[in-house]
């Protein structure tokens, strides 16, 4: 088990403590506002099916995509009105979570 | 004569159960760097003090041509000895009968050291190393987890419980070591997990070693499964065995008592913590400074490491230690460590184990993971096992307490029996730099050289309010103490709370945040 970690410095309520940080604290990933033109997947699984194809208008809660994880075929709906303007996954794909499934204009 | 002859077959018979899976598998074992079952037993318990039962057990399953299969002992080893003294029941599953799996007389072996440690209200030890459920044996493997479950609840708080994987320990198995007390886990050979790395990269498409997913180094630094890490099979018994001496045998009794002894010199208590409170020291020097031999015994040292817990003794009594960790992440109140210590509280509060808990931590930790990890409910832990904890509660404020980390490590508004402070103590609603930031927001935003005026009223905010008169003034600190006299202090409040009887309302049981 690692040792003898160096310090470093920990902000708490505008005072500076000399201390060392925890993996978990470093590796932690700053939160980002979500992006409504932007499909991820919420898991890792399979691309089923692809509804829409680039260029195509779509109105929010339109089907997009299927996506097969964990033995159910989850449909991907969409957050906002636009229009397709990407589709960097094709039918078959594996994809794990987080992947850009589809982007709007 | 015919009697001498019963004698000798009864012993061949013994003799041929005692190798249980035979030869072959044992060098199997062996070669993964295990020892076995009976092995781990006897290098466990005191020498001699072993005994067996249900040896002669023999499983009833029919389908999938298991009629044809003999199983010595049914892949499990049970029985009860000693450990310095202390009676303790055990169980050791055996790997090389039928990989350890879990079948119906299996269990029943189990349950029945289990039942037998409850009733006789001794310590229970159960060593993991199986395959998981025998699946030939359909839902009676099923069954028998279930039965294992319910009995590691009812016994919890009653009975110390420990688990120690020495193998794999996976699926619906790994919930009895969750259910227990003291997880034990030694590296290369501990793997616990729910879902195996086969069925994750299957469904999942991610592909990760056994080691990596729940080896023993997982789960002592980053899942908190486990309480106490070792690099050997030998370690991990002689970690056992100390953490016997430390806890009662059931909680209708104290710890056993020790010789007293001082603490060493080489921890002196008026150099370890710096003035200046952002800078950090190791806490647990602090206590080795006022523990009998400085002899402190950790628990889950490599997880959350911004508190630290474990067990010392005063005067010769086992006490439990919580104390804020300087040294990592300034010693924060956090999801994981708020997690740890709550746990370690209601141990010791089930055991009739006193509380010590040395404060010095800026507050909990903010930011948008904490946040969405559940800090409210999680650091609510810490003030619920606190508060209802009604062994002995000694607090030591060493530098800050601030904040809501003030109210949870064991204040005075928690029913802490005692509270003493150091003359560095700090105690506020926050740091100085925040607070003066808050109260004077205003003179320092119209000041024509802010910094100097922020500069001046965290200095005044300092003078006034980070120190320990302000809560001695209101009685919330019994005591200001000199660093040196904490021991004594320590030893006389132990003393006078000897006989400490609160009642509490009652109740079916009460609902923690968990």
């Amino acid at each position: 088990m690692e040792q003898n970690r160096k310090l470093g410095i920990l902000n708490i309520d505008t005072s500076l403590y000399k201390t060392r940080l925890s993996r978990k604290f470093e590796k932690r990933i700053p939160y980002r506002t979500p992006d409504q033109k932007i499909i991820m997947s919420f898991i890792p699984g399979t691309v089923l099916d692809i509804l829409v194809e680039s260029g195509q208008i779509i109105r929010k809660g339109d089907d997009l995509m299927i996506l097969d994880a964990m033995k159910m075929q989850n449909q991907l709906k969409s957050k906002a009105d636009g229009k397709v303007k990407n589709i960097p996954v094709k039918k078959g794909d594996k994809v794990s979570k987080g992947t850009i499934l589809l982007e709007l204009e | 004569m015919a009697i001498n002859k019963k004698i000798k077959e009864f012993q061949e018979k013994r003799e041929k159960l005692l190798l249980g899976g035979g030869e072959q598998a044992i060098e199997k074992q062996k070669a993964l760097g295990k020892r076995t079952a009976r092995e781990r037993i006897m290098a466990l318990l005191d020498k001699d003090s072993f005994n067996e039962y249900d040896l002669f057990v023999e499983h009833d399953a029919r389908d999938f041509d298991m009629d044809k299969k003999s199983l010595p002992s049914d892949g499990v080893i049970i029985g009860s000895g000693t450990i310095y003294g202390a009676p303790v029941a055990i169980f050791a599953q055996d790997f090389t009968v039928a990989g350890g799996s879990l079948g119906l007389m299996h269990s029943r072996k189990i349950t029945k050291i289990m039942d037998h440690a409850l009733k006789m209200r001794m310590p229970l030890i159960g060593i993991n190393d199986s395959g998981g459920a025998r699946i030939q044996e359909g839902v009676n493997s099923l069954a028998g987890y279930g039965e294992i479950f319910f009995r590691n609840t009812i016994s919890s708080g009653v009975i110390p419980q420990i688990s120690v994987i020495l193998g794999p320990c996976a699926g619906g198995a790994v919930y009895s070591p969750a259910l227990t007390d003291f997880v034990f886990v030694v590296d290369n050979i501990s793997k616990m997990f729910i879902t195996g790395p086969e069925v994750i990269k299957t469904v999942l498409g991610e592909e990760i070693s056994m080691e990596d997913l729940g080896g023993a180094r997982v789960h002592s630094e980053i899942s908190g499964n486990a309480h106490f890490f070792a690099t050997s099979e030998d370690e991990c018994f002689e970690q056992i065995k100390k953490l016997i001496t430390f806890i009662p045998w059931n909680n209708g009794q104290k710890a056993r008592m020790f010789e007293p002894g001082e603490p060493l010199r080489e921890y002196n208590i008026e150099k370890i913590v710096p003035d200046d409170p952002t800078l950090p020291y190791d806490v647990k020097d602090v206590i080795r400074a006022v523990i009998d031999n400085s002899d402190f015994f950790e628990i889950m040292e490599y997880y959350a490491r911004n508190i630290v817990i474990g067990f010392g003794r005063m005067g010769g009594r086992t006490t439990g230690f919580v104390a804020s960790q300087p040294l990592e992440m300034a010693g924060v109140l956090d999801v994981d460590s708020s997690d740890k210590a709550a746990r370690f509280i209601r141990y010791c509060d089930a055991f009739n184990i006193p509380i010590i808990t040395f404060v010095d931590l800026p507050g909990y930790l903010p930011g948008v993971d904490q946040e969405h990890a559940g800090v409210i409910r999680h650091g609510a832990k810490v003030l619920y096992a606190y508060s209802e904890a009604t062994v002995p509660k000694l607090t030591v404020i060493i530098r800050k307490a601030y904040g809501g980390g003030y109210i949870a490590m064991s204040s005075r508004h928690l029913r802490a029996d005692f509270v003493f402070a150091w003359p560095s103590a700090e105690i506020a609603v926050m740091g100085p730099e925040g607070a003066a930031n808050i109260i004077f927001r205003k003179e320092i935003m119209s000041s024509d050289d802010p910094d100097s005026t922020r500069k001046k009223k965290v200095e005044e905010y300092k003078s006034k309010f980070a120190n320990p008169y302000v809560a001695a003034a209101r009685g919330y600190v019994d005591a200001v103490i000199e660093p040196s006299e904490t021991r004594r202090f320590l030893m006389h409040s132990m003393a006078v709370s000897e006989n400490k009887s609160i009642q509490m309302p009652e109740k079916k049981h009460g609902l923690p945040p968990f």
